[in-house]
């Protein structure tokens, strides 16, 4: 599947995970469901082990040696991510997910907001880039405008302009829409936010799996995303934000770790990222998501994403034969991660999700925590294939044959 | 598998669609979603004086199963009140494997969703918008 003159090993990287060797009911395991839950390689998994068998300890505390191996371990992870999206380890704090890390800046930047003040999202985001600012608004009265998708899922930022508002504070947007794979223009963004003092916010859950980012680069004020979608382990996610911002939010969670001196008349913070780590965080996931971003900088992801592209107009084209199958979101290569969503006239996505479990394949199908999205476009929910470089064209021939079966069998 | 699970008696009862559409003048209508998958159905009841089901319509929105069953169930549903339809419930029930025994027709055929733990709502939404809109 590679492109010619590209030399990605894929067989070389799907072997370093060692759950895609199995042989489930016979069959081998097609796994596109990676924009829910990406696999883990064994260097994730080798870092957890030697952190549970080595230096399984508390952070920060103890001054016994496997504390101290533990604190190492943690900071080094902190710093690893921090290399693997080009910004500095205090910036990076680490959260319970992804949801967790919105949370975060909806409360603790969200206080600081004053009643009248306006978020904007836009129409495609996921539920954990919505809820969090209604709940916010239902506790201090800002409020939330809404960017309007493009027929072809895309953020449409004609729109943009005439949205904006002195009482902006923030844009926060999908880098990588989890539906359509449309990835945002970031530019064009940051200098609409800029013209009117706003932050931008980016979601980077779909994004974060398909290679290093360069954020200041990108020039956004935060950025978030998950472990466990960017080969790490669950239960890990990151929030990064610039330093002048995390000095100025107020703690979200409360307790051991974030203080700086504590009474019962008065209670100080400590720094961040320190602050917005309540309690013994979750070390050992935190380790995994540092090994998961040093395997992803040491990948070749010049031809990760040629690979990756190939695959989606071999899966494009495939899907463009079979009758009733439209695909929801960018019909080309541009601007686009490899994440695809499509329909089957007279089937529902969870019937073609399950036949394509019967083959080997899994999938997600629904409406993607994206109610608003399917809304817009009167949809039930589409079937998504969401694709890592350690997929190759056999995984996407067999969700073909799958989809065709699906067709011929259920309607 | 899931091959055994799409057999030919659901897709047909499936596409039977008994009862879908609306009623002109429904006694009570409700409205189930499920959150987690997003399938939704609508059912409309006309009742007579004794709180039986003179006329049933369903709507819905969602999958295979979700559809035969809503189908199965209109195709029972006229002439029982809420404890006959309790009754039938148990039918379904029993066919998905959530409480011993054997099913009845027309439930019977949902029993490969026994092993299909995440499909089970599909089959048990309809029920739980019939019973809304009976209580």
């Amino acid at each position: 599947m590679s492109v010619p003159g590209m030399s990605f090993d894929v067989a070389a990287v799907r072997g370093q995970f060692p759950i895609l060797s199995q042989i489930i009911d016979g069959r081998p395991v097609h796994y596109l469901d990676n924009g829910a839950s990406a696999q883990t390689p064994n260097a994730v998994l080798d870092a957890v082990r030697t952190y549970e068998t080595t230096g399984r300890a508390n952070v920060l505390r103890g001054v016994h040696r496997l504390a101290e191996r533990a604190t190492d371990a943690y900071e080094n992870a902190r710093a690893d991510v921090a290399r693997f999206l080009g910004v500095q380890p205090m910036e990076i704090v680490f959260t319970g997910g992804c949801t967790a890390a919105i949370n975060l800046v909806a409360y603790s930047y969200g206080s600081l907001l004053k009643p009248g003040d306006r978020i904007l999202l836009s129409e495609l985001e996921h539920h954990s880039n919505i809820v969090p600012w209604q709940l916010l608004r239902a506790r201090s009265g800002i409020e939330i405008d809404m960017i309007p998708v493009t027929t072809d899922g895309r953020i449409d930022l004609e729109k943009l302009p005439g949205l904006l508002t002195p009482k902006t504070k923030l844009i926060s947007l999908a880098h990588v829409s989890n539906v359509t794979g449309a990835v945002v223009d970031v530019g064009a963004v940051v200098a609409a936010a800029k013209s009117i003092g706003a932050k931008v916010m980016l979601d980077g859950a779909q994004r974060a799996p398909h290679g290093p980012i360069d954020l200041p680069s990108l020039g956004v004020d935060f950025y978030v995303f998950a472990g466990h979608k960017a080969y790490g382990p669950n239960g890990i996610g990151v929030l990064w934000a610039k330093a002048e911002l995390l000095d100025v939010m107020p703690p979200f969670m409360g307790g051991g770790s974030m203080i700086g001196r504590v009474t019962f008349a008065e209670t100080t913070w400590a720094p961040a990222p320190r602050r917005f780590e309540a309690g013994t965080p979750p070390i050992g996931p935190a380790i995994g998501l540092g090994a998961a971003c040093k395997w992803m900088q040491a990948l070749d992801w010049t031809g990760a994403h040629a690979h990756e592209m190939t695959m989606v107009q071999h899966l494009m084209d495939g899907l463009q034969k079979i009758d009733g199958a439209r695909i929801f979101g960018p019909a080309g290569l541009q601007n686009r991660y490899p994440v695809v969503s499509f329909t089957l006239d007279g089937v529902h996505p969870h019937d073609v999700a399950q036949t394509l479990d019967s083959f080997g394949v899994a999938v997600r199908a629904g409406h993607h925590c994206a109610q608003p999205l399917m809304d817009r476009f009167d949809l039930d929910g589409t079937t998504r294939v969401s694709m890592a470089p350690y997929n190759d064209g056999s995984d996407i021939d067999a969700l073909l044959t799958g989809v065709r079966h699906a067709a011929k069998t259920l309607r | 598998m899931s091959d055994q699970l799409y057999q030919d008696r659901i897709v047909a009862l499936a596409k039977a669609k008994t009862g879908a559409g609306k009623l002109a003048d429904p006694t009570k209508s409700a409205r189930r979603d499920n959150p987690l998958c997003g399938d939704r159905v609508t059912i409309d009841v006309r009742l007579d004086g004794q709180g039986r089901i003179a006329e049933i319509a369903h709507q819905v929105r969602g999958c295979l199963l979700c559809q035969a069953s809503a189908s199965a169930l209109s195709s029972v549903a006229v002439g029982l009140d809420a404890a006959g339809i309790a009754a039938v419930r148990h039918d379904a029930e029993r066919a998905i494997g959530r409480e011993q025994g054997e099913a009845a027709e027309p439930f019977d055929i949902f029993a490969p969703v026994a092993a299909h733990k995440s499909r089970q709502e599909c089959v048990m939404l309809p029920f739980e918008a019939l019973k809304d809109a009976l209580s």
